[in-house]
């Protein structure tokens, strides 16, 4: 890992900005589609280090909860604060790997090529990324026949080669086997103790066992819960919660 | 009534005896209508791209426009070249007219709003699959437009296609700007033309059979390409 | 490279236009008639082996050449409507007119000949009986040389076929084979010039109705386009064209042209 981790981040003066963007402070976040409410007033802060896991039912506005943050949509009323720094700059210094990972016609090397010249990147670094992926043997294969896992590997990859200081996950395994749910789930855990800022959307108590340093649980458009990983899965605070363990709430 | 079999026995004929008079008229209509194409994907292209990522105010009167402009009659195009390319026109110094620049200059007005609107659907759809990502990824207006020009160039082929198609079917606006010169400016439909009205239908309709195999041979041509790149997944 | 290629464009497009800009070649604005017929196939290879001039034709209809030729789209001018000729030499846009030839115009019909014309020589007669019979009548319409005379016989017959327009008298509003096309489509006489027809391809079971009035006669004339008028004229090309069309080696090639063993054109240049 060491003779990968150098050239995998741009040189630390150059990647981070003298301001940091975390702490995170959501106020009264509220989104609302015509008369329906999704989001209704959530109030959180998140700390500077660490992976959040963002939990909840299916409906419940985990993604746009990811998008917002991510600048991807405006709310309808509320304010988040990334260490007081302009809203507009924010998004360029995160990224977010979707569900279905969204890549280029093109080659596998020619996905991580493009983000890296539009970013404005070190090229060199394409081999570097694709290894710590584990796809350098198929950096010339069209990236649109890739696996379900190498695929999301891929988005992975390029989401790295930005240098985010915050990476968005929204369901990034929803429908993988174990072994690339572990690949993925290796990579981000390397990220994260690398100093990245994690938020990980995920329906899956294994993972979220695995990855959390702390749950933010929503239902209803509300936060159930936001504790610690280690209170929230041996004692949940909210009835929702406990519920949603057991497998008995529903929408 | 000649028949259409004496047609394709003169058209076989025609390709056999590999007339030079022939030849030469079919590379100007190829050479005007692939310039011709290639100059209106350059204008068409561009503009495709701006309204199908743009969100202007506009936008529909804009889209509207475009789709309209697809279906510009030849002759009137025609018409419209001639008067500016004529020597009393306002462009008349540059002693186009009559020659297969003019030709050309027609052709491509008549396509490029084909090519605008075409590939405007065409990137329009691969923008709807790619937009949250590249926002994602925060890309420049054109840095957006040209990975989609890129990632869709293989249906942008098509889209050329049509244009060409197009293109080297007509003839209302080249025999206005080109005034079907033996040696000069006659390309294929002029030609046709020309034989129809000396009542030689047979040879008209043998070239029309020959233009029509170009047609195939271009489109094979195309498509080939394409299913090779579908092959590697790039469509 | 989007910079390159749009270079790349904008040189073809000159070289493109670089094709056709040699000094020794000149545009003339002729008459459907003479070229279709193939005259200028047989006649240009003479007269450019002799000086080197490349001719360029654009055959239009009559109407249309002329105007072509007022918009100094071309330098010479070659059409059959004697009366509109004179206006464009007086109004300043040729030098002179001078008679190069004449054929004569027929009227064909089909073989079944509803209004009973077939083998006469009196073309007020015939048109008269077409126009009293509602026989179907095929028009250029266009304002052709071929039209202007079919306008001034039906004068000349005291029949206006325009009143009738769309009803038996049909406007084709076309070049003269398209009008024949469309007359044997339809079973309508018609009026076109004799070498047009004798080369056309589609006669079908269509016969010569009418033919031999002196009104029929088709006076072709040469008019260079006026440098005065038009600065971009090739003023010394078109002239020696036009001296040369008129001299007794031109009116000697011209009189050599023949279609089926059939002489098209008679020259009748005034010899000096």
């Amino acid at each position: 890992m060491s003779d990968t981790a150098l050239p995998l981040a741009t040189k630390l003066k150059d990647a981070v900005p003298a301001a940091p963007l975390m702490p995170l402070s959501v106020r009264d976040l509220t989104l609302r589609f015509g008369e329906t409410t999704v989001l209704d007033g959530l109030n959180f802060d998140l700390g500077s280090a660490g992976c959040t896991m963002i939990m909840g039912p299916n409906g419940s506005g985990k993604s746009l909860l990811l998008k917002l943050l991510h600048g991807l949509m405006a709310p309808t009323s509320g304010h988040i604060d990334w260490g007081g720094q302009d809203p507009q700059a924010v998004t360029k210094r995160q990224a977010l790997v979707f569900q279905k990972p969204v890549l280029l016609r093109r080659s596998v090397a020619a996905n991580i090529d493009f983000v890296l010249k539009t970013r404005g990147k070190d090229r060199g670094r394409r081999d570097a990324l694709l290894d710590h992926v584990g796809l350098a043997h198929k950096a010339d294969q069209p990236a649109r026949l890739l696996s379900g896992g190498e695929a999301q590997r891929l988005a992975l990859a390029r989401a790295l080669a930005t240098d985010p200081e915050v990476l968005f996950l929204d369901e990034p395994t929803a429908s993988l086997d174990p072994a690339s749910v572990l690949a993925i789930e290796t990579i981000v855990r390397d990220a994260r103790n690398r100093g990245m800022r994690i938020c990980f959307v995920t329906h899956d108590m294994g993972q979220a066992r695995r990855m959390a340093d702390d749950v933010l649980f929503l239902h209803g458009g509300r936060i159930a819960e936001h504790t610690a990983a280690r209170d929230f899965f041996c004692e949940p605070q909210s009835a929702s919660a406990q519920n949603y363990m057991d497998g008995r709430l529903v929408v | 009534m000649q028949s259409i079999g004496e047609a394709f026995g003169l058209a076989l004929q025609l390709v056999a005896s590999g007339d030079g008079d022939l030849l030469e008229i079919v590379l100007l209509s190829l050479r005007v209508s692939l310039t011709a194409t290639a100059v209106a994907c350059l204008i068409g292209l561009p503009i495709g791209a701006l309204v199908a990522i743009g969100r202007f105010s506009g936008r529909g009167a804009v889209l509207i426009v475009m789709n309209a402009l697809m279906g510009l009659p030849p002759v009137v195009v025609g018409l419209v070249v001639y008067l500016h390319l004529s020597r009393s026109g306002p462009l008349g110094f540059l002693g186009l007219l009559y020659t297969p620049t003019a030709m050309i200059i027609a052709q491509t007005i008549l396509i490029a709003p084909i090519v605008a609107a075409l590939s405007r659907q065409v990137l329009e759809d691969l923008h709807a699959e790619y937009a949250e990502q590249f926002r994602s990824l925060c890309l420049t207006r054109l840095q957006t437009v040209q990975a989609l020009i890129w990632d869709a160039r293989y249906s942008l082929l098509t889209v050329g296609l049509a244009g060409f198609g197009r293109a080297v079917a007509e003839v209302g606006a080249v025999i206005i700007v080109g005034g079907n010169i033996d040696h000069l400016t006659r390309v294929m439909t002029t030609a046709i033309a020309l034989e129809t009205s000396k009542g030689d239908l047979a040879l008209a309709l043998a070239l029309g059979l020959i233009l029509l195999v170009i047609a195939l041979g271009v489109n094979a041509a195309v498509q080939s390409v394409r299913m090779t790149a579908a092959r590697h997944a790039h469509v | 490279m989007r910079k390159r290629a749009l270079g790349a464009a904008t040189l073809a497009i000159l070289l493109a236009g670089q094709a056709c800009a040699q000094d020794q070649s000149i545009i003339v604005q002729s008459t459907t008639s003479t070229a279709n017929s193939g005259l200028y196939d047989y006649l240009l290879p003479i007269f450019q082996e002799k000086t080197g001039i490349e001719v360029n034709v654009v055959a239009v209809g009559t109407g249309q050449a002329i105007r072509n030729a007022e918009n100094c789209d071309g330098d010479v001018l070659l059409v059959h409507a004697k009366p509109s000729e004179e206006k464009f030499v007086e109004a300043g846009y040729g030098t002179s007119r001078t008679d190069l030839m004449y054929n004569d115009f027929i009227i064909v019909g089909p073989e079944a000949d509803p209004a009973g014309v077939g083998g006469s020589d009196d073309v007020q007669g015939a048109l008269a009986k077409i126009a009293e019979q509602g026989a179907l009548f095929a028009s250029r319409g266009d304002d052709s040389g071929t039209h202007k005379k079919e306008m001034a016989l039906w004068s000349d017959a005291g029949v206006d076929p325009t009143a009738a327009s769309g009803d038996w008298y049909r406007e084709t509003g076309s070049g003269m084979g398209a009008t024949l096309n469309a007359a044997i489509g339809m079973g309508a006489y018609v009026m076109t010039d004799r070498a047009t027809w004798i080369s056309f391809g589609n006669k079908q079971d269509y016969q010569i109705a009418v033919q031999g009035d002196e009104d029929m006669f088709n006076q072709y004339g040469v008019i260079p386009v006026s440098p005065d008028h038009c600065p971009s004229v090739n003023t010394e090309a078109a002239q020696t064209f036009a001296d040369w069309l008129v001299s007794a080696e031109g009116q000697t090639a011209i009189a050599g042209y023949t279609v089926a063993d059939q002489q098209l054109f008679f020259p009748n240049a005034p010899s000096n």
